[in-house]
């Protein structure tokens, strides 16, 4: 072990340091100054100052605490990603909050905790810090889904979600334990250097752990079979959370996930064949249930399923360039799905919502810039040109089609094809049908109309001008101290 | 060989009282099975040279956690639960299932166990002080410092979690003063 790796050296994490001493701060200062707008001002504040320290990290891989900490391309690509996901989950949930009466500065407290978590889930190479990462993430992820108390599906999903995560966290620990009896180590460089050698003499229990890992991990990122809590909880939970939900701890898995299996059972060609399966169910279950659903967060929770499954189609790929495919699709998926969520939100806070696709029936009319927009989200997350869910999408593809995974691309296709279908009723919805009753309108202030710009944006800009966001995603990689 | 008797008597015991700790109805009793169970895996933990371990196991897990958990019962005045868990032919078959899974893994980690060489260390190539307080401080403020750290913020979280969810909100105050 060199020197370097082993120092105690918490100037590594400073961005999860800001983050997580001014969530403590913003804990303390929220319950004498009783004006919310300034404690959401001030955590979106800290956050940015956050991803300015992370962004200060690029290019300048280091590791620290004997090797349980990677500062990496990697992982700052990744903090980017949790902290914009955070941010524009405040702005966006403030109109909610207030609407149904919920309003508390704890909120965004919650949410600075649970990116903190996912940073240190990308930023890790030891499995017992990325097991806490997972912990320090979904604890106040179970809180948030359950946040309207007054709402009987709030605390069901809630509960439901808190049940199935501590079932995902066993099988995780378990795993943990296994790999650990196999190969006397929790760091996944020790792991990847001596592959060949731990394989040879304990296959069996190698196998067994890195299984449970994968199951825990496909709980928290809803890949099928271990999908069956996300429609119920993401229908129960807040507007604004599940959309968080969609992005975050989805991104998060992700980034756990590859580098754990990309990384540091990167040799683990075994386990190819179980994440095809995976991927092919994954993407199949999500989008044929969608198309029968008639509530939009329902259908967009099935949505987030096929979309983790388009993710899977990269981890079955392997290796670098996949990596960096993933990471450009969940940048991108960022963008369209937040602002998706960010509009149902809107209109769920008027009086009376049910978020029923029937709901928006005549969107266009009172609203037309909004029906806009509400379409180019739809036709991003359907992957239509221009938008940057084509680019993610063809990113993936290309990659797997390159590295000889053509039946699986073809069924990844077909998959978004039939997509097309149910993310297009909702544009139909919107445009073309007429409701009985007249439009009620919908007011959002500022906070909203920055979370819109900036998910416009970053849909339009990764999608019409991809190289130099390509270019970035191809740098994010793992460095192997 | 005596320490082989003591083996087996101690593991016997962690595994009936597993087994009858969950095959109770009354949570009381389940409860004080579970600690039976813990008191038999702790003198494997001492049996293993970890001494530190089989004795926070009894401080922690049987002395601590556990009496919380007969005071909760006792408060929240549990009864035993009426019905047992039957869910009918697709619930057995789902636990067989199961069950088979977990026993087939068992069985390749005694096999894997009992093939490598690398696991089958004796006490004699322990470090000179193993089990006790000492190594397990160094270890936990020098290699295992940030996770220890981590630890902390992630109870911090749990309890901003519990507070936020037991406590009545605005709503409940103002029907209260009416």
């Amino acid at each position: 072990m060199d020197i370097r790796s082993a120092a105690i050296d918490f100037g590594l994490l400073t961005p999860h340091l800001v983050i997580a001493v001014a969530a403590m701060a913003i804990l303390l200062l929220g319950n004498m100054v009783r004006n919310r707008g300034l404690m959401t001002v001030l955590s979106v504040g800290a956050m940015a100052v956050g991803m300015i320290y992370g962004v200060m990290q690029w290019a300048a891989p280091q590791s620290g605490f004997y090797g349980m900490v990677a500062i990496d391309n990697f992982s700052v690509f990744f903090s980017i990603i949790f902290i914009s996901t955070g941010i524009m989950a405040i702005l966006m949930s403030r109109d909610y909050l207030v609407a149904k009466n919920i309003d508390s500065h704890e909120y965004n407290v919650l949410i600075m905790f649970a990116t903190v978590g996912m940073m240190l889930m990308a930023s890790s190479t030891d499995l017992l810090v990325i097991f806490l990462g997972l912990e320090i993430m979904s604890v106040p992820l179970y809180v948030m889904a359950g946040m309207a108390r007054r709402d009987n599906f709030s605390g069901e999903s809630g509960i439901k979600y808190f049940i199935i995560g501590a079932f995902a966290s066993g099988f995780l620990v378990y795993g943990i334990a296994l790999i650990y009896g196999a190969t006397g180590t929790t760091d996944l460089r020790r792991i990847l250097a001596d592959f060949t050698f731990l394989k040879m003499q304990s296959e069996m229990l190698l196998y067994s752990g890195a299984i449970m890992v994968l199951a825990a991990f496909s709980f928290k990122v809803a890949v099928v079979p271990f999908h069956m809590w996300v429609p119920d909880v993401y229908e129960g939970a807040p507007t604004p959370v599940t959309g968080y939900f969609s992005v975050g701890p989805k991104a998060a898995g992700f980034a756990a996930l590859f580098r754990i299996f990309v990384f540091g059972f990167g040799q683990f060609s075994d386990l190819t064949m179980v994440f095809w399966i995976l991927a092919v169910l994954t993407m199949t279950v999500g989008n044929i249930l969608a198309i029968f659903q008639n509530n939009i967060k329902r259908m967009l929770a099935y949505s987030s399923i096929a979309h983790a499954g388009y993710v899977m189609v990269a981890l079955t790929t392997g290796g670098q360039g996949a990596v960096s495919s993933a990471v450009y699709y969940l940048a991108a998926y960022m963008f369209f799905n937040l602002g998706a969520f960010a509009i149902i939100t809107m209109i769920d806070c008027r009086t009376g919502s049910n978020n029923q696709i029937d709901g928006i029936k005549g969107l266009s009319g009172r609203h037309p810039y909004l029906a806009s927009v509400l379409t180019l989200f739809m036709f991003a997350l359907a992957g239509f040109p221009p938008t940057a869910g084509f680019m993610g999408k063809f990113f993936i593809f290309s990659e797997a089609i390159k590295n000889g995974y053509v039946w699986l691309t073809v069924i990844a296709i077909l998959n978004s094809l039939i997509s097309v279908y149910y993310y297009l009723r909702v544009v139909v919805a919107a445009f073309f049908m007429k409701s009985d009753k007249d439009f009620l309108p919908v007011t959002y202030r500022p906070a909203m109309f920055i979370v819109l710009l900036i998910t416009v944006a970053g849909t339009l800009v990764l999608g019409v001008i991809p190289q130099i966001w390509v270019e970035l995603a191809r740098l994010s990689m793992f460095s192997i101290f | 060989m005596l320490e082989v008797i003591i083996f087996y008597i101690s593991a016997l015991i962690a595994i009936g009282g597993a087994v009858m700790m969950i095959a109770q109805r009354n949570p009381v009793a389940s409860v004080l099975y579970l600690i039976l169970s813990l008191v038999a895996q702790a003198v494997l933990y001492i049996q293993l040279e970890a001494l530190f371990v089989g004795a926070l196991l009894i401080i922690v897990y049987a002395g601590a956690i556990l009496v919380l958990f007969l005071f909760v019962i006792m408060l929240l005045n549990l009864r035993g639960e009426k019905f047992g868990y039957d869910q009918g032919k697709v619930g057995v078959a789902t636990k067989l299932i199961f069950s088979l899974v977990l026993i087939f893994e068992l069985a390749a980690v005694v096999h894997t166990v009992s093939r490598s060489t690398n696991l089958a260390r004796t006490s004699e190539h322990l470090n000179p002080g193993f089990g006790s307080v000492p190594p397990v401080a160094e270890l936990l403020y020098t290699k295992y410092l940030l996770p220890f750290e981590l630890t902390s913020i992630l109870l911090l979280v749990a309890i901003i979690g519990a507070v936020l969810m037991a406590r009545r909100d605005r709503a409940d105050k103002e029907k209260e003063m009416t």
